[in-house]
C-alpha cells in the first residue's frame, strides 16, 4: 500500500517536476554566474532545490536528498547574505545539478536506488559551505557554540492544518520532523476537532499541534519550515521569553516519536502519514515493471490550449446538433441553412485540427535552455570568452521535431564555440571585441521554422576545405566549384573525420550526421560563411511531422504530392538535353551538370503515355544521391497536406511515403524521393553533390 | 440487390445459435463472411491506385479520414472481370492478422442476405474445382439447397505476403 501509490503517476510527476526544478536551478545559476541574477533568482534556485529535496525524501531517494541538502545549505547562505557568490560556488552547484540529473535518470529507468553522490562533490560543497563564514566579508557573527547557547530562543507554535492539507501533498508529520531538526521540540497533539467516527473522512486532517521549540534558529527559519503549507493551515509562531526554557531535553524526543503512532490512530489516513523513509517499503516491490523504452512520454499542455480545444468541441457539438435537426426537416427550402451549417462544420473541424496539432507544439526555448550551460563550460575549457544570445525562444515546434533537433543544435553551437570563435588574443589582434558572440535565433517563416546559428568567429577557410576535398579525392583539382558548393562540402561524410576537424577551421565532425538528422525531419540546412567575419548556419524545419507543405503534380489521371522542401526547381525539359545512359537509365543536362532523370509514370507502373519531353515538366528535387529530375505530366498547386500512414490498413509501398486526403475527399499518394531513387537504381555518385561535374 | 433469387428462400433459422453470416454474390457463386467482421457496406467509389501492386488491389479510398485499401474479389479469385454496375458494393471488413487489425474493403457483385448457421454447419471444403484458393475458404455450408462458400478473411486480406506477389507480377 505504501509504495504502490508512488510507483505510478505520482512517480512520473515527481520526475517531471524534478526535471523542471533542475532546469530552473541551472538557469538561475547561470544567471548568477553571468552577474545578471538578483536575490529573486537566488530565492527561486533555493526554492527549486528545496522542492527537489522534499520530493526526493517523499520517495525515499536518499542520495538525491543528501546531495540536494548540501547544495541547499550553500544556497541558503547565499540567500541570507552570509556568503557572497563566486564562480567556484557556481561550478560546484552546476556539478551537483549534473549528478542529480544522472540520479534522476536512473530513477526514470525504474530504479529506487540512484547512485550515491560522489564524495568528492559532497566534500567540495561542504568545504564551500564551511568556508563561507570566514570568507564572507559581511558575515553575521559566526554561531560559535558559545553564541549558540546565548541566543537559544523559545518558540511557541500553534499549527492547525486545514482539513485538506494532505490533499495538497503535504504531510504534517514531515513538518514536525523538520522542526525537530532546528532544535529540541515538545509537541502536543490536540484532537478536539476530530469528528465522530461515522463522519470521519480519513483523507482529511483533523488534528492540530502545539509545538514548543527551543532553537538557535531565527523566526524566519521556523517560518521557512511551513513555507509550503502557509495557505493550507492556521499558523501562529510566538517567541517566548527565554526563561521558559524549562522543558528538559529528554522530554522532547518522546512525543515526536509518538506522533506517527498517534496520527493514524486518531483517524488520519495511515498511508500518507506512513514515513516514506521506510527503506523496506521501497525494496518490498522488486517486481515493479521497469518502464524505459516503452514509455510513450507525456506532454505538458498549457491550460489555455486545452480550454481553446474544449471551446472548439463545444462549437462542434452545436453545429452537429444544428445539422442533424436540419436533416430531420429535410426540405428543399432549408438547403441554404444546410449549406451554412456544413460550412460552419468545416470551419470547426479545421480549428479543432489546428488546436489538437497545437497541443503537440512546444517552445524551442526548451532546447535553447541547454545551450548557455554548454557555451559556458566549453568557453571555460577552451579559455575563450563567449557570449550566447538566444532569441525567439517562444517559437513553437512539434514535440517530435523538437526532440530530434536538440542534439544537432547542441552540436552546431559546440562547433561554433570550439572552432568558430577565435581565442581572445587572436581576436584582439584582429580588432574584434575580445568576447566572442554566438547568436541563435528561431522564427516562423511561412509554414516552416527557421533556426539560425551565427558566430562572429573566423569563418570557414574555403581554400583549405577545397585542398582537403581534393586530397581525399572528393573533387578533382581542376574542378571549378562555386563558393556555395565548396561550403557544402562540410556536410560531406568524407570530410567528417576527426582529423579534418582540427585541420580545416573547424566544422567537420558529424556535420553529415547533422544534415542527415535534419533531412529526416523533412528540413534542410545551409551554410554561409565570410572569412574573418563569421559563419551562419540556417536550418529550416517543418512545423510538424504530421503536416507537410506539398507540391501537387499530375501523372495520368492521378494527383500526387511531393514534399515541397525537397523541391529545388521545376522546368520544361528539352529533348536535346537528354541522353540515354545504358539500358533504361537517362540523364538530363541541367545547366552544367548531369542529373538522373526519373520517369515517374514508369516507376509507378502507370500506363505510360509515351509523350515528348516537352509536353511534361521536370521537377528537380533533392535526394540522398544529390539532385534528381522527376518527369511528370503537369504541375498543380501547392498546399499543406496531412500525412496519413498507408501501413495501418495496407503496408509499405515502394516509392510512396504515405497518403493524404485532398480537399475533394479523394486520396493522393505522397511521393517518396529517396525510395524512388532506389526503385530507379540511382547509385550514389562520387561527387559530393551527386551531380557529376560537366567538363567545361 | 440480387433479390430475384431470394424469393424462394426459406425463412431464417431463428433458433440457430451458430454464427451469423453476411452473404454476397460473385458471378454464379454465393459467398459468406462472419457478420461480426463487417464494418459497413457502401457503394463503389473510385479508388486511388497504388503503384506496383497486383491489379486486384483497386487502390485506396478515404473512409472518413482513414486510408482503406480496396480489393476486387472477382479479380482476386481470377474470375472474369466485369464492369461495376449499380449493385456493385464495397463491404468494409475488419481482418485480424496477429496483433494487427486491418480495415479493408472488398468489391463484390451484390450483397444478398444475412443468415444464421447452426454450429457445425460449415464443413471443411474439399479441394474443389473452383478458381478460389482453398486457403481463403473456411468451409462450405448448405443453406436451403444452396451452397455457401464461407471465406477466411484474415488470410484473404493479408497483404504482408504482397511483396512476393508484386515481385511476381513486376
Amino acid at each position: 500500500m505504501s509504495n504502490g501509490l508512488f510507483s505510478g503517476q505520482l512517480r512520473n510527476i515527481f520526475i517531471e517536476e524534478t526535471d523542471d526544478g533542475l532546469e530552473l536551478m541551472e538557469q538561475g545559476l547561470l544567471q548568477l554566474d553571468a552577474g545578471t541574477g538578483d536575490s529573486d533568482v537566488v530565492n527561486s534556485v533555493f526554492r527549486a532545490a528545496h522542492s527537489i529535496k522534499g520530493g526526493g525524501g517523499t520517495f525515499g531517494l536518499t542520495p538525491m536528498v543528501q546531495l540536494t541538502h548540501h547544495a541547499e545549505s550553500l544556497l541558503d547562505q547565499i540567500r541570507l547574505g552570509t556568503r557572497s557568490w563566486s564562480s567556484e560556488i557556481g561550478s560546484a552547484l552546476l556539478s551537483a545539478i549534473d549528478e542529480l540529473r544522472s540520479m534522476l535518470e536512473t530513477v526514470r529507468n525504474g530504479s529506487d536506488a540512484p547512485p550515491q553522490p560522489s564524495s568528492e562533490l559532497l566534500a567540495r560543497l561542504e568545504s564551500l559551505t564551511d568556508a563561507a563564514f570566514g570568507a564572507a566579508p559581511n558575515s553575521e557573527p559566526s554561531p560559535s557554540p558559545k553564541v549558540e547557547v546565548a541566543t537559544e530562543k523559545q518558540f511557541h507554535i500553534d499549527f492547525s492544518p486545514h482539513a485538506d492539507l494532505m490533499a495538497t501533498g503535504n504531510d504534517p508529520l514531515l513538518l514536525l520532523r523538520e522542526l525537530q531538526r532546528l532544535g529540541s521540540v515538545h509537541v502536543t497533539c490536540c484532537d478536539e476537532r476530530l469528528p465522530p467516527m461515522e463522519l470521519l473522512d480519513p483523507r482529511d486532517c483533523h488534528l492540530t499541534w502545539t509545538v514548543r521549540l527551543s532553537t538557535i534558529s531565527t523566526v524566519e527559519d521556523v517560518q521557512e519550515v511551513f513555507a509550503w503549507v502557509e495557505d493550507e493551515c492556521d499558523l501562529e509562531i510566538r517567541e517566548e521569553p527565554a526563561v521558559d526554557a524549562a522543558p528538559p531535553a529528554p522530554d522532547a524526543e518522546a512525543p515526536v516519536a509518538e506522533t506517527p503512532a498517534t496520527a493514524p490512530a486518531a483517524g488520519a489516513a495511515p498511508a500518507p502519514v506512513q514515513p516514506p523513509k521506510d527503506a523496506s517499503a521501497a525494496s518490498n516491490e522488486p517486481s515493479r515493471p521497469k518502464k524505459t523504452s516503452g514509455d510513450p512520454g507525456s506532454i505538458r499542455v498549457g491550460i489555455e490550449k486545452v480550454d481553446a480545444l474544449v471551446d472548439m468541441v463545444g462549437e462542434l457539438v452545436i453545429t452537429q446538433s444544428m445539422l442533424s435537426q436540419l436533416s430531420r426537416e429535410s426540405d428543399a427550402s432549408r438547403l441554404e441553412a444546410l449549406r451554412a451549417g456544413v460550412q460552419q462544420l468545416e470551419r470547426n473541424t479545421r480549428e479543432l485540427q489546428e488546436g489538437v496539432m497545437r497541443m503537440r507544439m512546444l517552445p524551442i526555448g526548451v532546447v535553447f535552455a541547454r545551450l548557455p550551460r554548454l557555451v559556458r563550460d566549453l568557453g571555460r575549457q577552451l579559455g575563450k570568452d563567449v557570449e550566447l544570445i538566444t532569441t525567439g525562444e517562444t517559437t513553437e515546434l512539434d514535440k517530435t521535431v523538437l526532440e530530434k533537433i536538440s542534439d544537432p543544435l547542441v552540436h552546431l553551437v559546440r562547433n561554433s564555440v570550439d572552432h568558430g570563435i577565435e581565442g581572445a588574443d587572436r581576436r584582439q589582434t584582429l580588432g574584434k571585441p575580445a568576447r566572442g558572440t554566438v547568436e541563435i535565433t528561431a522564427s516562423h517563416r511561412g509554414g516552416a521554422v527557421l533556426i539560425e546559428i551565427r558566430d562572429d568567429g573566423g569563418g570557414i577557410d574555403v581554400e583549405r576545405l577545397r585542398a582537403k576535398a581534393v586530397e581525399r579525392g572528393l573533387i578533382a583539382p581542376s574542378d571549378e566549384l562555386e563558393r556555395a558548393a565548396l561550403l557544402d562540402l562540410i556536410f560531406h561524410p568524407g570530410l567528417s573525420t576527426a582529423e579534418a576537424v582540427s585541420d580545416i577551421s573547424g566544422r567537420g565532425v558529424g556535420m553529415d550526421v547533422v544534415r542527415r538528422n535534419i533531412r529526416e525531419l523533412g528540413g534542410s540546412i545551409e551554410v554561409n560563411s565570410t572569412p574573418g567575419e563569421g559563419t551562419r548556419l540556417t536550418i529550416r524545419l517543418p512545423l510538424t511531422l504530421a503536416i507537410l507543405d506539398g507540391q501537387l503534380f499530375r501523372l495520368g489521371a492521378q494527383t500526387y504530392v511531393l514534399p515541397l522542401v525537397s523541391v529545388i526547381e521545376s522546368l520544361v525539359p528539352h529533348t536535346t538535353r537528354l541522353s540515354a545512359l545504358g539500358a533504361g537509365a537517362e540523364v538530363y543536362r541541367l545547366r552544367d551538370s548531369f542529373i538522373p532523370l526519373l520517369r515517374l509514370s514508369k516507376l509507378y507502373g502507370l500506363p505510360g503515355d509515351a509523350r515528348r519531353l516537352e509536353d511534361g515538366l521536370l521537377i528537380v528535387t533533392e535526394s540522398p544521391q544529390g539532385p534528381v529530375g522527376l518527369f511528370v505530366d503537369e504541375l498543380l498547386g501547392q498546399q499543406q497536406v496531412v500525412i496519413k500512414s498507408m501501413e495501418t490498413n495496407f503496408g509499405r509501398v515502394d516509392g510512396v511515403a504515405g497518403a493524404t486526403i485532398l480537399g475533394n475527399g479523394s486520396v493522393a499518394l505522397i511521393a517518396d524521393v529517396p525510395s524512388l531513387t532506389r526503385l530507379h537504381g540511382v547509385s550514389p555518385s562520387r561527387a559530393p553533390n551527386g551531380a557529376q561535374h560537366c567538363a567545361a | 440487390m440480387n433479390i430475384s433469387e431470394n424469393t424462394t428462400r426459406e425463412p431464417l433459422h431463428e433458433t440457430a445459435d451458430g454464427d451469423q453470416l453476411l452473404t454476397f454474390v460473385l458471378g454464379d457463386e454465393e459467398y459468406a463472411v462472419d457478420i461480426l467482421r463487417v464494418q459497413e457496406i457502401r457503394g463503389w467509389s473510385a479508388a486511388t491506385p497504388i503503384p506496383n501492386t497486383p491489379s486486384w488491389i483497386k487502390g485506396i479510398i478515404n473512409l472518413r479520414g482513414a486510408i482503406v485499401p480496396i480489393v476486387d474479389l472477382r479479380e482476386r479469385f481470377g474470375m472474369t472481370v466485369t464492369p461495376y454496375g449499380p449493385t456493385t458494393v464495397v463491404i468494409v471488413l475488419r481482418a485480424i492478422q496477429g496483433e494487427k487489425e486491418r480495415t479493408v474493403g472488398v468489391v463484390v457483385d451484390a450483397v444478398s442476405d444475412v443468415c444464421s448457421l447452426r454450429e457445425g454447419a460449415v464443413q471443411p471444403s474439399p479441394d474443389f474445382g473452383t478458381s478460389v484458393d482453398t486457403g481463403f475458404v473456411r468451409g462450405l455450408a448448405n443453406l436451403a439447397e444452396r451452397m455457401l462458400i464461407v471465406l477466411e478473411i484474415d488470410q484473404l486480406l493479408d497483404f504482408d505476403s504482397l511483396n512476393d506477389i508484386s515481385a511476381r507480377t513486376a
